[in-house]
């Protein structure tokens, strides 16, 4: 592919005195799943969120689909599922009401409901196994259906880039199979996926590339020259030679 | 008298229609402000509001300006120096509101206390729905018109904002113009609760008809029916009570409302138990 559907250069993001990201230069090419891994604090979650704009980077720049990260969400070109589930969970909305806001971006100023936003909310919900719970307030929900509505939402969305941030935390077997396969379907149709995950053996069937990152990226490429036991070990500093 | 004359007799009065008027629009937009008030968290910020606006309305009177205009201006000035404490020091929100709110309302006092007798201290506090003024009317009227229009409009973005900021900022909503909006509104609701129920009771009308409607429901759309519903009910029961016992208005609409919110928390506490 042409120019690549993120594009993250020479990042840097301070929280005051401490150094989340050091000279992060990532790429991930339109129509491709990418998995960054790395240890608790090794600052995955916040890459995802320089790249969706909620934390400024203090050196370097990123790129979405080519424009800057203001214009790819004006456009509602970015999806972002969030690691932490900090949904107020007596707030009073259905599961469905969720997912529409997804589509917010798409609808009038008054954000009127179109058949259209109708039927893309039913197969979102639909797509992530939930079709039947489209009704339920969203506080009586487990938190692994909860973290599926949020996906739903994004899936609505109709993002051209996904942003996931540890997907399958509390997922049990059978959904996170079905959302592996939910995800591989977005990008052969030419979504592209950056997701956080501590999960390694469903790496390889979903990712074409993957990121190794410990402040600094370790290392980087196709997933299965990456994600090497002596890589992993570097990573996650069980080898001597890791640098703190 | 027949009961049902009791019933009527007092709304042949006009000031009683004016202040059926009054109170009705200021308790409905109020409501429909407080169900989002009390899922954001920001009951408080309604407390400081109202009590901030207290030399604005002093100052309107002494100049002769519409009390709007100068409610208006110190409501979003203390809504925004609460902002600018809260996101330049580590001091918690709660206690940002307390210190703006209580001095602003100071400043109130003293200015009430070394000017002419012309400024009744107790009709701004307390209200003085049955003495308003054509002015008055013509303003609350305006004033609740606007911030409904814009409230019922925009009710889903702000529902978002409500619920998921986040979410709001990815998928490109103007998540910092959502929230100003949201407090230029409630300064607006401020203001026209001023003329029911003063400046010490309108925090009550932005609080309890949301929380009463919330205890009812687990749907925002029905809550944004139901507590204006209440509102209504218990403006015409406290008027209309006032009348009778010849008793505080501003505080019989709230002591109703209080009532309201009584009665939901029976019902949703046997709902749960059956449930
Ligand atoms: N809001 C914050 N304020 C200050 N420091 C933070 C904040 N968020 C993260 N950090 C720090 O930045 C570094 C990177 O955090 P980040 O959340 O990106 O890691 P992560 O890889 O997502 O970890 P995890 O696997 O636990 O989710 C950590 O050292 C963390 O302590
Ligand atoms: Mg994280």
């Amino acid at each position: 592919m042409s120019e690549p559907a993120l594009d993250v250069r020479g990042l840097t993001v301070r929280y005051r005195d401490v150094v989340a990201l050091e000279d992060v230069t990532v790429q991930v090419a339109q129509g491709q799943a990418c998995g960054l891994v790395g240890m608790n604090g090794s600052g995955k979650s916040t890459l995802l969120k320089a790249v969706v704009g909620l934390v400024r980077p203090d050196a370097g720049s990123v790129a979405v689909l080519g424009g800057t990260p203001d214009a790819a969400r004006a456009g509602g070109l970015v999806g972002y599922v969030p690691q932490v589930d900090d949904v107020d969970r007596d707030f009073p909305v259905t599961v469905d009401d969720v997912v529409l806001m997804g589509r917010y971006h798409r609808m009038g100023r008054r954000r009127r409901t179109r058949p259209v936003d109708r039927a893309a909310v039913d197969e979102a919900l639909t797509r992530v196994g939930l079709a039947d719970l489209a009704g339920r307030q969203i506080g009586r929900l487990s938190g692994g259906q909860r973290q599926r509505v949020l996906l739903a939402r994004a899936l609505a969305q109709e993002a051209r880039v996904l942003l996931l941030d540890e997907p399958f935390t509390g997922l049990d077997v059978v959904s996170e199979a079905a959302i592996t396969a939910v995800l591989r379907g977005l990008v052969d149709d030419g979504c592209t996926v950056l997701l956080s995950t501590h999960d390694l053996a469903t790496l390889p069937e979903l990712c074409e590339t993957s990121v190794l990152l410990h402040r600094r990226v370790l290392a980087q490429g196709p997933t299965a020259d990456v994600v090497t036991p002596e890589n992993l070990a570097r990573t996650f500093g069980l080898d001597a030679r890791a640098e703190a | 008298m027949t009961w049902w004359e009791v019933l009527v007799e007092p709304w042949q009065f006009e000031f009683m229609q004016r202040a059926l008027l009054v109170t009705v629009l200021a308790g409905v937009v109020a409501a429909v402000l407080s169900c989002w008030l009390v899922l954001i968290g920001w009951s408080l910020m309604g407390d400081a509001v109202s009590h901030a606006v207290l030399p604005g309305v002093v100052l309107s009177y002494l100049v002769g300006a519409p009390f709007a205009v100068g409610a208006l201006v110190f409501g979003l000035g203390a809504v925004g120096l609460i902002g600018a404490v809260r996101e330049t020091t580590r001091l918690k929100e709660d206690t940002a509101i307390g210190v703006v709110f209580t001095t602003a309302f100071a400043v109130g006092v003293v200015l009430v206390s070394t000017t002419p007798s012309q400024v009744d201290l107790s009709h701004i506090l307390f209200g003085n729905v049955l003495g308003v003024s054509d002015a008055d009317i013509v303003q609350v009227v305006v004033l609740a018109a606007v911030a409904l229009a814009v409230l019922v409009a925009r009710r889903r973005d702000i529902t978002l904002y409500a619920f998921d900021r986040v979410h709001a900022h990815v998928v490109g909503l103007p998540v910092r113009r959502i929230g100003a909006m949201l407090l230029l509104l409630l300064a607006l609701a401020v203001v026209v609760a001023l003329q029911a129920v003063g400046v010490v009771l309108a925090v009550a009308m932005l609080i309890t008809p949301g929380a009463t409607a919330f205890l009812l429901t687990d749907r925002i759309e029905r809550m944004l029916v139901v507590a204006p519903l209440v509102a209504t009910v218990c403006a015409v029961a406290g008027i209309w009570t006032s009348y009778l016992l010849d008793a505080a208005s501003a505080g019989l609409v709230v002591v109703f409302q209080g009532l309201a919110f009584a009665v939901a928390y029976v019902v949703a506490r046997r709902r749960e138990r059956v449930r």
